[in-house]
C-alpha cells in the first residue's frame, strides 16, 4: 500500500526560563496549540535535555530520538548560561542546528534583537508573551522526516512587537524607554553581560 | 436574587482593579487561558506570584541592609521582580519596579530605599485586592448546566459590571468560548 502517513505525534516544544511564572505561562500558552511541552529553568539543563553528553565542556550530543524536540523558545536573561548563550551552543552543534530558537525578552533592546536573529534564531518575542505570538510559531516547526530541499521557509515578517522601537521612547508604557542604562551601547552588544555577569542566586525565605 | 448580587459584587471588585490601575491588560491574557481544563490558572499563576515574590522582597531588603549598596545587585533583582509583575498584570508594582531601577542606574541610595518601601506599599494593596477577589470568587464557585447529553461547565468571568459572562466549555469540542454579553 503506497499511503504515506502523516505523523501524529504532536510538535515538541522545549521551553527555557528561569521565572517560575514565565515557565508556567508559557507551558499554558504552547499547550493552548496542543504542543507536547518540556519546561525547564536554565540553559544547562536545556543542553542536558537535548543531549548534551560532555557537560564539562559543553560538547557531544546525543538527542534522544524519543524526545525530538522541534523548537526551543528560551528566555534571554537567566543567570548562568543566557538565552543567547544556548542559541549559540544549539546553532554550533552539527546535531542541534537545525533545531528553531525563538528568544523572549522582557528588554526591548534592537542591538539584542539583531545579535540574536544574526545568530539565527528565528524570531524575538517581547514579553510578556501572549497567544498572538505562539500563534506565529507555526512556520518556524522542524520534523527531521519533513525537511525537504524544496520546502520554502516560511518566516514571518511580521516584527511589529519585537522592533517597535522607532521613536526609542516608551514603547510598553511603562514608565522607561527599555534600553539598559548601564553601559553604552557598544558595551551592550560585546558583552551583554547585564543579565548575568553575578550570578544571584536568590535565597529561600525562611518561613 | 443574592447569588446575582454576589456575582455583581465580585466583577465590581474585579472591574475597580482595572480602574484604579493596580491591574493592566496582561491580566486578561491570564484569564483568557482559564478554562474547563484549566479552571484555577490564573489563581495558580498569581499564588506562584505571590511565593516567589517573598523570596525577591526579602532579598531586596537584605541587599538595601548592606554598606555600600550593590547598585547592580539591586537592579539584578529588582529586574527579576519587576518581570514577575508584569507577567501578572500588576501595573502599578510595575512601575515602583521601574523608579526603583531608575535610581540604581542613577546609583541614587535614598532613592532606591524611598521608592523600594513604594514598591511594598504597592505590592501589599495589591495582593489584598487579589485574595479577596479569589475568595469571594471561590465562594461562589463555577456553575454546572446541563447542554443536551453533555456536562458542560460555566467558568463565570466577570468581565463587566454590566453583565455577567458566561464561558460554555464544551468538553468534547476543542477550546472553544461561548460568551454571552450584553453591552
Amino acid at each position: 500500500m503506497g499511503v504515506i502517513s502523516i505523523s501524529e505525534t504532536p510538535l515538541h516544544v522545549l521551553a527555557v526560563d528561569d521565572s517560575n511564572i514565565d515557565r508556567k505561562l508559557i507551558e499554558r500558552l504552547l499547550k493552548t496549540f496542543s504542543y507536547h511541552v518540556t519546561a525547564v529553568d536554565s540553559g544547562i539543563k536545556a543542553l542536558e535535555f537535548l543531549g548534551l553528553q560532555d557537560v564539562e565542556n559543553f560538547q557531544s550530543f546525543s538527542p534522544n530520538p524519543e524526545e525530538e524536540v522541534n523548537l526551543v523558545i528560551t528566555d534571554y536573561c537567566m543567570p548562568g548560561m543566557t538565552g543567547f548563550e544556548l542559541l549559540r551552543k544549539i546553532k554550533e552543534s552539527k546535531s542541534l542546528k537545525d533545531i528553531p530558537v525563538v528568544i523572549m525578552s522582557s528588554d526591548n533592546i534592537p542591538a539584542r534583537i539583531n545579535r540574536c536573529l544574526e545568530e539565527g534564531a528565528e524570531e524575538f518575542f517581547l514579553k510578556p508573551v501572549r497567544l498572538s505570538d505562539v500563534d506565529k510559531l507555526k512556520p518556524y516547526f522542524s520534523k527531521n522526516d519533513r525537511k525537504t530541499t524544496d520546502e520554502e521557509e516560511c518566516v514571518s515578517s511580521d516584527r511589529s512587537r519585537a522592533m517597535d522601537d522607532d521613536d526609542g521612547g516608551d514603547v510598553d508604557g511603562d514608565g522607561d524607554d527599555g534600553v539598559e542604562a548601564w553601559s553604552d551601547e557598544n558595551e551592550q552588544i560585546e558583552k551583554d553581560q547585564s543579565c548575568h555577569h553575578k550570578m544571584f542566586k536568590i535565597e529561600d525565605v525562611v518561613p | 436574587m443574592e447569588r446575582n448580587q454576589m456575582h455583581r459584587q465580585i466583577a465590581n471588585t474585579r472591574k475597580l482593579m482595572f480602574d484604579q490601575g493596580y491591574l493592566d491588560e496582561q491580566f486578561i491574557q491570564l484569564e483568557e487561558l482559564q478554562d474547563g481544563s484549566n479552571p484555577n490558572f490564573v489563581e495558580e499563576v498569581v499564588t506562584l506570584y505571590y511565593r516567589d515574590s517573598a523570596r525577591f522582597l526579602s532579598n531586596l531588603d537584605q541587599a538595601l541592609e548592606k554598606r555600600p549598596l550593590d547598585f547592580s545587585k539591586l537592579d539584578n533583582l529588582m529586574h527579576q521582580f519587576k518581570g514577575s509583575s508584569t507577567s501578572i498584570g500588576a501595573k502599578k508594582v510595575k512601575t515602583e519596579c521601574t523608579h526603583f531601577r531608575n535610581y540604581c542606574n542613577a546609583r541614587n541610595a535614598e532613592g532606591c530605599k524611598r521608592t523600594f518601601q513604594n514598591v511594598k506599599k504597592e505590592y501589599t494593596t495589591l495582593r489584598k485586592k487579589l485574595e479577596a477577589y479569589f475568595q469571594m470568587s471561590r465562594q461562589v464557585g463555577p456553575v454546572e448546566t446541563a447542554y443536551a447529553s453533555s456536562v458542560v461547565v460555566c467558568t463565570i468571568r466577570y468581565d463587566t459590571i454590566h453583565s455577567l459572562h458566561l464561558n460554555i466549555i464544551h468538553s468534547n469540542l476543542p477550546l472553544r468560548r461561548c460568551a454571552a454579553r450584553s453591552h
